[in-house]
């Protein structure tokens, strides 16, 4: 086949954006993307990367480098179908070693972002304590969510107010953040609570916990989308800042812009 | 051979046994064929058939894989289309799917199918499946898949077995399509009595591809290979085909095994990433995905619509289950599973790309130029056949079928019950009613936002879908159908359905293109029921002529019926639209205060077969007239509208008519507004209960910018469309308030919308 200039896109296939900081120093970062068997998420997570201003680059599983990325983002999804346990096969992958390695040096360690299977996966990993169970309710569960920001001095949460409150999509099925009261406390105490539900919880998550952090304040991982929250027009339907159109929710672009400045310096 | 193999000796009915031992007696009759279907295959092979060969002929002339009851009929969604029509097909009837041209070098395929029987006997897995089945169709077309949409119906919502079924369907279809990363876009929730033994689960799914990759299903090239690849072979969903979908359910006759499939969908999401690739690096010449009938079908499928041979060793079919004997594999209808052609050059480059997602594959066997589809067991021949016997020449049935006697007694009875007094609580009572409350329960439960393309979703008139992120250019899809008014008239009942889908499209702002339906009918070998699939065919196929839009595939699914009594004819319509940048698609709520509110169309005293009537426990009469030359110019105008932006929202006015819209608009965004029905009552002279109730059809409501009225009412006028300006947006009153008649608050308005489905399922 001759090559031709647009193809049907494969996973990562990211069309270049026009907006975001294409020139600028922001474009120099590079933000790797995971994509495992069952990843669902992977090409979103990639075109929120690319809206923010950052480069995003593909990773595979089953690969040993890194590719000299300056930060990782596993995305949501079913990876290896959530069998045996979310997330719990995923944590085996070849890549995973680097990127727990990588992520474990302190402050200035690799910065790590967990959505939905991805927190899942850091979790297994140990990279993030707690577990995720399925939803209280039983059901999976699909709506826009308002959050609010607990912690902005994390990689991935500069971009925001402590006390912030955002809306983003929420879409799971085991989302119900658990862990023991000490290692709760502790997450309380340290103030690695970075996100929590508001208004009502979703789940059935202990003490309304929608995402942590290590204590560095590299790695993070969360249960809803922020990277469905980056794009007028394909977004929520509402924003917790300001009256916006159809779904014109963008309060998760955030969350990128954060880890690229924080990167930048 | 391997150990494996070796050890899998059974008593093998060859070819050469066959033509040995004329006599012996086959269980045709068991397998669902005929005695005249077993003596034509008789007379075509010469012979009696082997035990393999009787297999594979009792699965594809099945009624659910040969159309041959309604495959008469069928052809004229082919004869009715006109060449205009054909002007955006690149791939029509025929394939798997057919595919749209949509402009800038992309193409759009999409189908609806149905999977309703599997899923009264396993809701879980049946819907589960029926997603599978769908997808992989969109796959073997060299799409991507972008979408899906579930048309659902169920039997009454009070009935002790509805909530099995709703939570097994409802469960099936997200725990399957979310776990694959497509989102669900829209689809319907019905209930109604009729389908309480045998609920309709019909699925469709969305795919997008450049023009140059379409894939078709053939094998061509003498010496090119044939491989199977994706999930085992296993025993799950043996006969399903042949005895599940074709058969209805009675208790009288001995049980047979229910053979639901068993779906994995992680399985499915790797075929779909890894049948990517595939046809990125161009390494496979055809592809076909196993579905109903499995082996049988894609072997005799690939081989009839290519050079017509093909040679396949069936010991190298990978096995889940070792004791599976040769016919059971060729009727296996295990999920996740797909069929290629890849020539010998590009052998290794197809296993390099099954290692990297760590898909299993098995080479069958080759293309051959003898006309003959020849399957062996460990060299023994055990299925010698021209393929297009199996596939294309099955049996062809003109059914009788004469209209019902009984019609002409419904149609006589007219509704004429009570016109409720109450406006207020009749509107309450009607937003509540299951079929016209809040679908929310269900829809929170599909993913809709994954692959960050979806530009509309439930609860708006269509799905809407970005296909092309620099342009902006996408689809709009909505499927529809209402039982009802087919019950009371086919024909008219198929025309609606393609004309509320049509209209729902462009509502949203799209430029309606081309239809794909899923025909759930009851025993074709009742004469009235084969006259409601009839009548709906020729009303279906003159409504797409007269609307311009051509049919492009689809589905039909036959013997929904239980003891004597079968579903309301349900032609359940699909039409897809195109719009050159989906920014400009219009949701279904108002939000901006004072936006000027107006109905488009007239209305009629039409509650026959209407939600109203429903209530009341009514069904007589005549569905609503129908005029499509007013239908298109509607659409005109919306899609105009949208182009030119001079509305903010549009709904269409469906079942439940203006009640429903005005409740919808104003719920959607949580806005309310001041109507005023006077001028409405006195234009059409009709009542205000009419003029809230009345299903007339051809009609929407917009919400219009005040600087945008003149323009607005200047196109209507130009276009000789009769639009009322009937009210007013209100964001500082919170309620629908209907002047004159009902203020109705919308938190009241909203919990008796939203309360019904977690009432009964959660």
């Amino acid at each position: 086949m001759t090559s031709t200039s647009i193809e049907t896109p494969l996973i990562g296939d990211v069309q270049p954006s026009t907006s975001g900081d294409a020139d600028g120093p922001l474009s120099e970062v590079r933000v790797g993307v995971v994509t495992f068997p069952g990843s669902l998420d992977d090409r979103d997570a990639m075109r929120a990367v690319t809206l923010a201003g950052g480069s995003a680059v593909r990773l595979w599983h089953g690969d040993h480098d890194l590719q000299d990325v300056d930060a990782v983002i596993i995305p949501g999804g079913f990876s290896y179908g959530d069998y045996l346990r979310a997330g719990a096969i995923s944590r085996f992958a070849p890549l995973m070693e680097q990127i727990t390695a990588a992520a474990s040096g302190g402050t200035d360690a690799l910065p790590v972002l967990g959505i939905c299977n991805g927190f899942q996966v850091l979790t297994e990993a140990h990279l993030l304590p707690g577990s995720m169970i399925k939803n209280n309710h039983l059901h999976f569960l699909c709506r826009d969510q308002r959050l609010r920001v607990e912690n902005a001095d994390t990689h991935w949460t500069g971009e925001y107010w402590a006390g912030e409150e955002v809306v983003i999509p929420l879409k799971n099925q085991d989302g119900q953040f658990v862990a023991d009261n000490r290692t709760l406390d502790e997450l309380e105490g340290e103030g690695r609570v970075v996100f929590r539900y508001v208004d009502e919880n979703p789940n059935g998550s202990r003490r309304n916990i929608a995402g942590i952090s290590n204590t560095a304040g590299n790695v993070v991982g969360l249960m809803p989308h922020p990277e469905h929250a980056v794009e007028a027009g394909f977004g929520p339907d509402s924003s917790a800042r300001e009256d916006v159109g159809l779904r014109g929710g963008t309060d998760g672009l955030g969350v990128f812009t954060s880890v690229l400045r924080k990167l930048v310096g | 051979m391997t150990a494996e193999a070796m050890a899998r000796k059974f008593n093998i009915d060859s070819v050469a046994n066959a033509a040995a031992t004329p006599g012996q007696e086959l269980p045709w009759a068991e397998l669902g064929l005929t005695e005249d279907e077993y003596r034509r295959i008789e007379e075509i092979l010469g012979r009696r058939p082997t035990g393999a060969e009787l297999a594979m002929y009792s699965v594809m002339w099945s009624e659910h894989c040969s159309y041959k009851s309604s495959k008469v009929h069928l052809r004229q969604f082919g004869d009715k289309v006109t060449d205009a029509m054909k002007k955006h097909l690149l791939v029509g009837i025929g394939e798997n799917a057919g595919v749209v041209d949509i402009g800038d070098g992309w193409a759009v395929t999409f189908k609806v199918e149905s999977h309703n029987h599997p899923s009264f006997v396993e809701p879980y897995q049946g819907a589960a499946t029926g997603v599978g089945g769908i997808v992989r169709d969109i796959i073997s077309m060299g799409a991507r898949p972008v979408a899906i949409m579930d048309p659902l119906r169920f039997g009454a919502i009070d009935h002790p077995d509805t909530a099995r079924l709703v939570h097994g369907i409802v469960a099936g279809i997200g725990g399957y399509g979310n776990s694959l990363g497509l989102p669900n876009i829209g689809g319907e929730v019905v209930f109604d009595s009729v389908y309480q033994g045998n609920p309709l689960v019909n699925a469709l799914a969305v795919g997008v591809l450049r023009h140059e990759d379409i894939r078709l299903a053939n094998a061509s090239g003498e010496g090119n290979r044939v491989v199977l690849f994706g999930a085992r072979t296993g025993g799950d969903g043996i006969g399903g085909a042949s005895v599940l979908a074709s058969e209805s359910f009675d208790s009288s006759k001995p049980s047979k095994r229910p053979a639901v499939q068993v779906g994995d969908p992680f399985a499915e999401k790797v075929l779909i990433e890894c049948c990517l690739e595939l046809f990125k690096a161009s390494v496979v010449e055809g592809i076909q995905d196993l579905g109903a009938a499995g082996i049988s079908c894609a072997t005799s499928e690939l081989a009839s619509n290519g050079d017509g041979g093909m040679h396949v060793e069936l010991t190298n079919v990978l096995l889940r289950d070792p004791s599976l004997t040769p016919g059971e594999i060729l009727m296996s209808e295990s999920q996740e599973r797909m069929m290629a052609v890849v020539t010998p050059e590009n052998v290794e480059a197809f296993e390099t790309i099954m290692d990297r997602w760590a898909v299993e594959y098995s080479w069958l066997g080759e293309v051959t130029g003898t006309g003959r589809l020849v399957i062996e067991w460990d060299g023994e021949t055990i299925v010698d056949v021209d393929p297009r016997t199996v596939a294309h020449h099955g049996p062809v049935y003109e059914r009788p079928y004469h209209r019902p006697a009984w019609l002409d007694g419904v149609q006589a009875d007219a509704f004429d019950a009570e016109r409720a007094g109450d406006l207020r609580a009749a509107v309450l009572e009607l937003m509540a009613s299951p079929n016209m409350c809040s679908k929310d329960w269900v829809t929170d439960q599909f993913d809709r936002y994954v692959q960050g393309n979806t530009a509309l979703a439930m609860p708006d008139d269509a799905g809407v879908i970005r296909v092309d992120e620099e342009t902006g250019l996408g689809v709009a899809v909505s499927t529809d159908a209402n039982g009802r008014y087919s019950y009371l008239d086919p024909y008219e009942g198929a025309r609606l359905a393609l004309a509320e889908a049509y209209r729902n499209v462009a509502t949203s702002g799209a430029e309606p293109l081309a239809v794909s339906d899923c025909l759930n009918f009851g025993s074709p070998e009742d004469p009235e029921v084969m006259w409601q699939f009839a009548e709906t065919v020729r009303g279906l196929a003159d409504a797409c002529q007269e609307l311009g839009v051509p049919v492009t595939g689809g589905n039909v699914s036959l013997y929904n019926q239980t003891g004597g009594v079968a579903v309301h004819p349900t032609p359940v319509v699909g039409v897809l639209g195109v719009f050159d940048d989906v920014a400009r698609r219009t949701p279904s709520g108002w939000r901006e205060d004072g936006q000027a509110v107006y109905l488009l169309g007239t209305t009629a005293d039409e509650l026959d077969g209407s939600e109203w009537a429903n209530l009341r426990g009514h069904l007589g009469g005549r569905p609503p007239a129908l005029d499509l030359a007013t239908e298109k110019t509607l659409a005109a105008i919306l899609v105009n509208c949208s182009r030119d932006g001079m509305i903010d929202a549009a709904h269409d006015l469906s079942e439940g008519g203006l009640a429903a819209a005005l409740s919808e608009m104003a719920l959607r965004f949580g806005v309310g507004a001041r109507i005023g029905l006077d001028e409405l009552c006195e234009r059409d002279r009709i009542d205000a209960f009419t003029a809230l109730f009345s299903e007339t059809q051809s009609r929407a409501v917009v919400a219009v910018p005040r600087s945008e009225e003149v323009r607005y009412n200047d196109m209507c006028t130009a276009r000789n469309f009769p639009t009322l300006r009937i009210g007013v947006v209100d964001t500082e009153n919170q309620a629908l308030d209907v002047q004159g008649y009902f203020n109705l608050p919308l938190d009241q308005l909203r919990e008796a919308h939203q309360g019904t489905l977690p009432r009964h399922f959660g």
